[in-house]
């Protein structure tokens, strides 16, 4: 099944924010989750991620952090921050409220 | 120069780990011509390509961990990494500043910049010509400049008058600007052309001069909106307009610069067969070029962005130390000597220049800075700059407010006051974002906001100037 590109893109940052609020983590960690999560339904164009990313950042929801990765090279690590999983909150009820009124039509669908 | 054999350097078990073992083998060459052809994209800057390459390089290393022969894991991987042309557009659009750089340089598509660029070309210098014409039109009523005059006054007050509704005019139609959309952007030069000439001024009079002084920084906040379309608030458009601001003052000194220079060489021709041109130039080249000039100025910082885009960081950088020293050692002498800033019309104004300066080396480096690097020692330099600069503010209010509470209120002091707390509440609210900033406790987006945000107050006190303070104070 392939994913509407507006659908996956108003998706990403609520995606990316909730992956950060269980902890800090790096571009190809979050992508991995995701497809993870999603069974593999959800794919993103890998690059994609990296703009979202950095918007993200410069909006004050995230923060970001060269570490040493295990591999020699460093990595940039992302950390939510408090405005960041304020947003996530609001984003999760505007989320609630499209998936509630979507549910509540589907169901009267099936039943009807 | 392909090697032959796999991975000489470490067992296969590490492979999957350790990618950078893959050094001399022909993977390495691709992920270097990979990482060449991305850095090609001016919007992608060294960190981006950075980190993209370390996805690259986590994507190749779970491939092939999965089973996958280098070449195909490479291939693989740059596809999942999508087409660059999307990639960077959407890079573009997360870092509008740098966006800010090709905006100009190309715009519409390939076959539009030639017909495009000659119509500008025609429409800017119509505009400039219009503008050296308008400043010659209140000659037919009668008021001229005499070369021996100090201050032509009606032309000081109506300079700004005389050439930002042309400016306007260009951003309009730069911008595309449908032909009944923003007429309303006429209103502020309406009202600024009735204070500047209804009120009676005496001659020499302190609220004349602050008008010469405050409308133009009023009036600049029109030609901002005809700048970003309209949009004020809109992405980044009144960081653009600083940069715009800033750019414009260096484009207009070295024009100035060039000025100076065709002057010279005219006074010394003629001056050579005993003439003297003194009326030429002060009746014509001077205010004809300087209006002139302020469009054809526009029209080179919008067209030829990047020869000077990276002027203002040098700049910046040059000056924020030796002004950061200018400031302490001031400050250090003041307090070695106790003798009090004395409170003259020029010394005020020197002081809210040298704020505005400050504010002026904040701005700009903060919109020459990439607002994702993390805080470095620059960063610290600015804070101490604004420190030090709110403390000499502070002295400076001091010095005022024991004059007005000695002599009363006059014009020029009340102004300067006004000035002077404005500044002093930017320093302030700079000086708080940017130790947050520097703690990791905000964002440096904080202090970006701030100073764009601060944009119309200076406009709205110099409004109120112009508005309010001749009547107030009995046209003194």
């Amino acid at each position: 099944m392939e994913l509407n590109k507006d659908l996956v893109a108003a998706s990403a940052a609520p995606l990316v924010l909730a992956i950060l609020a269980d902890g800090d983590s790096y571009g190809y960690a979050i992508i991995k989750r995701v497809a993870e999560l999603s069974g593999g339904r959800l794919q993103w164009t890998d690059g994609m991620l990296y703009p979202v990313l950095h918007r993200l950042e410069r909006q004050g929801y995230v923060v970001s952090q060269w570490r040493a990765a295990e591999n020699g090279r460093r990595r940039k690590y992302y950390r939510i921050t408090k405005d960041g999983r304020a947003q996530l909150a609001a984003q999760r009820r505007q989320w609630q409220v499209v998936d509630g009124t979507l549910r509540g039509l589907w169901l009267k669908a099936s039943t009807a | 120069m392909a090697g032959g054999g796999r991975n000489p350097a470490g067992s296969v078990a590490e492979s999957e780990h350790r990618v950078t073992t893959f050094a001399g083998q022909p993977l390495e060459e691709q992920i270097a011509q990979w990482r060449a052809y991305v850095r090609r994209r001016r919007v992608l800057h060294d960190a981006d390509v950075e980190e993209l390459e370390g996805h690259l390089r986590d994507q190749l290393a779970a491939l092939m961990g999965a089973g996958l022969a280098p070449e195909e894991a490479f291939l693989v991987a740059v596809k999942r990494m999508g087409d660059l042309d999307a990639l960077s557009r959407e890079f573009a659009r997360a870092h509008s500043e740098r966006l800010w750089k090709q905006l100009v340089m190309t715009p519409g598509g390939p076959e539009a910049p030639a017909a495009a660029g000659r119509a500008e070309t025609l429409i800017v210098l119509s505009l400039a010509a219009a503008a050296a014409l308008a400043v010659k039109t209140p000659v037919l009523f009668g008021i001229r400049i005499h070369p021996d005059e100090e201050l032509p006054r009606f032309y000081a007050r109506n300079a700004s008058l005389l050439v930002f509704p042309l400016l306007t005019l260009y951003f309009r139609w730069k911008r595309g600007w449908e032909a009944g959309r923003g007429l309303w952007l006429a209103a502020p030069f309406v009202a600024g052309a009735l204070f500047a000439n209804v009120f009676p001024f005496r001659p020499g009079s302190q609220t004349e001069a602050l008008t010469m002084l405050h409308l133009p920084i009023a009036l600049w906040l029109a030609v901002g909106v005809a700048y970003v379309r309209g949009r004020w608030f809109a992405n980044g458009g009144r960081m653009d307009f600083v940069r715009f601001s800033g750019e414009l003052v260096i484009y207009y000194v070295l024009i100035a610069l060039g000025g100076g220079v065709f002057i010279g060489f005219t006074m010394l021709l003629f001056n050579a067969i005993g003439m003297n041109a003194a009326w030429l130039a002060a009746g014509w080249l001077i205010p004809c070029g300087a209006a002139g000039a302020v469009l054809i100025g526009s029209w080179l910082v919008e067209a030829k962005q990047s020869v000077i885009e990276n002027m203002a960081p040098v700049l910046t950088r040059l000056f924020t130390p030796l002004f950061t020293a200018l400031l302490l050692a001031f400050l250090a002498t003041m307090a070695w000597t106790g003798s009090p800033i004395e409170v003259k019309r020029e010394v005020l104004i020197a002081f809210d220049l040298l704020l505005a300066l400050v504010v002026g080396l904040v701005l700009y480096a903060a919109s020459a800075r990439d607002p994702q690097a993390p805080p470095g020692w620059f960063d610290g330099l600015q804070l101490l700059l604004v420190l030090s600069a709110l403390a000499v503010d502070a002295a400076a209010l001091a010095a005022i407010a024991g004059r007005i509470s000695e002599f009363g209120f006059t014009p020029n002091r009340v102004a300067a006051l006004g000035e002077n707390l404005i500044l002093l509440g930017n320093l302030a609210g700079t000086a708080w974002l940017y130790a947050r900033f520097l703690r990791g406790r905000g964002s440096f987006a904080a202090v970006e906001r701030w100073q764009v945000a601060y944009l119309p107050v200076y406009a709205g006190w110099a409004a109120v100037v112009v508005a309010g303070f001749p009547r107030l104070f009995g046209y003194r």
